[in-house]
């Protein structure tokens, strides 16, 4: 028995020559990956450098100058996106909890709720985002209901909130409707009540299961609040277009697009971060 | 120990007490009255009338689907019946009127498939009654369920998760979770029927060891060997009806009913 099986040398033979075996497979994986990520950015690069209209493309879209220009006020812009996307987040995560609660309900006395809620969802999900910022931006405020205006950072608000409210509250219904019925039981048996039951108990599963499809939703979440520019917030994309009307250059929206990109990262990567978390900790249970 | 705590409980608690003079110690804890319970045209309990006195163990017998389960799950409030009456301490649960959370809590529950908690450790799912159902607050929590977890044997896994336990480990921790809060009656439903034979053992050691406790027990089990060493009654279900009732040496060696022998022939046989 060896006494570490770090150690090579106290390992049998037979292991020792399955470990070389495995090394030698690896380093052929690494070698042929490396090589064909080589080709094909030499194959882009090269396309790239060839077509006619590049140096025209490039100074329109990726020139220092105007790059430098339009930073701060592309930068400003996003903060309204990070605004409207810390209220709509939050918003959402409510709104979205409630009705997975109520669409994942049993009693018959709450069929009216549940059917409102399914209908909710149905509708949210089937219209564009564009469309429906149109009627709540422009329609809302014209029924007249607050004296002053309505600020438009808040009309964009609510109709995100409004639409993703749909995507994740059955993003969750399908988490809670995974959680084996045997936990309830187990809960209630307990003496927890139904809303303990499923705070304590159903949610916190549904929740660990479905966190990639949610982290997906969030991120696009974040996209989707730049067409907030449409009621006129002046949003990233606006900031972008704006720069673009005084220069006629559009480097401000490669600007935007690396903003958009540095606000999602730190979200994937923490979605991949957790799924890899989550399959190490599978893992160890065996090899497959 | 166990006895003294739920004396404690009896006297904190809220329910409806009985008129002065009348004396609780005399009452089953458990009685159940003529109880009906059908899933859509599938009769499954046609008229079972039970008593359950305190300290009693009584193991219920019958073949599958004979409706051990949804009679547990009945008594447990989990399944509304269709017609007859469930006493706890006298009190009438089966009345609609009554605060279901608080009943279950009086009644503790073990199942065949453990059903733990993934998501919290040992020590959470064991204190979650008591914090949540009792308000105790957590460190008082924290320090009975390290006391059960220690009368179990396995004070050592407070920490780990339930996906980190053996199949025995995983039973006796959930039969800790339904004694934390000192219920009145448990109910053990086939409670080893999911674990390898060398772990039937030392869970079934722990179902002998709560009895000596004085727990008041109703168990479901295919156990025959145990339910005659542990049983004060031995309950016969068949299609519904408790077909034959009585001590276990009356029960397993001379049945009356027909379909007892014909069951305990067959049970037998395929053990040995
Ligand atoms: N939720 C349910 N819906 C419909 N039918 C059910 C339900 N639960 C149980 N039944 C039916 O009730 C009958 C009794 O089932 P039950 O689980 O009580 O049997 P059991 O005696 O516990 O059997 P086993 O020894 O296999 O556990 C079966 O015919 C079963 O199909
Ligand atoms: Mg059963």
């Amino acid at each position: 028995m060896p006494s570490s099986f770090s150690d090579e040398t106290q390992l049998s033979n037979i292991e020792r020559e399955r470990r070389r075996y495995r090394r030698r497979q690896t380093q052929g994986s690494v070698l042929v990956s490396l090589a064909s990520t080589l080709v094909f950015a030499g194959l882009v690069a090269l396309v790239l450098s060839r077509s006619p209209g590049w140096e025209r493309v490039r100074q329109t879209f990726f020139s220092s100058h105007y790059f430098g220009l339009s930073f701060l006020p592309v930068l400003r812009g996003i903060a309204n996106n990070v605004k409207i996307l810390a209220f709509a987040t939050v918003g959402v995560a409510i709104l979205g909890t409630l009705i997975a609660a109520i669409r994942t309900t049993r009693s018959a006395v709450l069929f009216p709720l549940r059917a409102l809620a399914a209908v909710y969802t149905d509708f949210m999900r089937g219209v564009p985002i564009m469309v429906l910022l149109f009627i709540v931006g422009f329609g809302v405020p014209g029924l007249g209901l607050t004296k002053g205006r309505i600020s438009e950072i808040l009309l964009g608000t609510i109709v995100i909130t409004m639409a993703y409210s749909a995507y994740v509250a059955e993003v969750l219904r399908a988490g809670i409707q995974s959680v084996h019925p045997s936990q309830r039981a187990a809960a209630r048996s307990l003496g927890l009540s139904y809303n303990q039951t499923l705070r304590l108990v159903i949610l916190p599963q549904a929740i660990r299961r479905v966190i990639p499809p949610l982290m997906n939703d969030f991120v696009s979440m974040q996209k989707d609040v730049g067409l907030v520019s449409v009621l006129g917030v002046v949003d990233a994309v606006r900031a972008a277009q704006i720069e673009t009307a005084h220069s006629f250059n559009f480097t401000s929206y490669v600007v935007a697009a690396l903003l958009f990109v540095a606000l999602s990262w730190p979200f994937i990567w923490l979605t991949d971060a957790y799924a890899r978390r989550r399959r190490q900790r599978e893992e160890s249970a065996g090899v497959v | 120990m166990l006895n003294a705590a739920q004396e404690v409980q009896k006297t904190g608690e809220v329910s409806a007490e009985p008129a002065p003079g009348f004396d609780r110690g005399s009452i089953p804890v458990l009685s159940l009255r003529n109880i009906h319970k059908a899933f859509g045209d599938n009769v499954v309990l046609r008229g079972i009338d039970l008593d359950v006195s305190l300290h009693e163990v009584v193991c219920l017998i019958g073949a599958s689907g004979s409706g051990k389960s949804t009679l547990m799950r009945s008594i447990n409030l989990l399944e509304q019946i269709d017609d007859g009456q469930i006493f706890l301490d006298g009190d009438d649960i089966s009345d609609p009127r009554i605060d279901a959370d608080k009943v279950r809590a009086r009644i503790g529950v073990v199942f065949q498939h453990y059903n733990l908690f993934p998501h919290m450790s040992v020590l959470d799912n064991v204190t979650l009654a008591s914090r949540k159902v009792l308000h105790i607050d957590r460190n008082t929590a924290e320090d009975k369920g390290r006391v059960m977890l220690r009368r179990i044997g396995i004070d050592d896994k407070a920490d780990c998760f339930p996906d980190q336990l053996s199949g025995g480990q995983a039973q006796r921790v959930a039969i800790a979770r339904a004694l934390v809060t000192n219920p009145k009656l448990l109910l053990l439903d086939e409670i080893t029927s999911a674990l390898d034979p060398q772990l039937v053992g030392e869970v079934l050691d722990l179902v002998a060891e709560l009895k000596r406790e004085g727990t008041t027990i109703v168990m479901a089990t295919h156990e025959m060997t145990f339910a005659r060493h542990i049983a004060d009654t031995v309950v016969y279900l068949e299609s519904g009806r408790i077909a034959e009732a009585g001590p276990p040496q009356q029960v397993f060696e001379t049945p009356v009913y027909e379909g007892t022998k014909r069951f305990l022939s067959r049970v037998l046989d395929w053990v040995s």
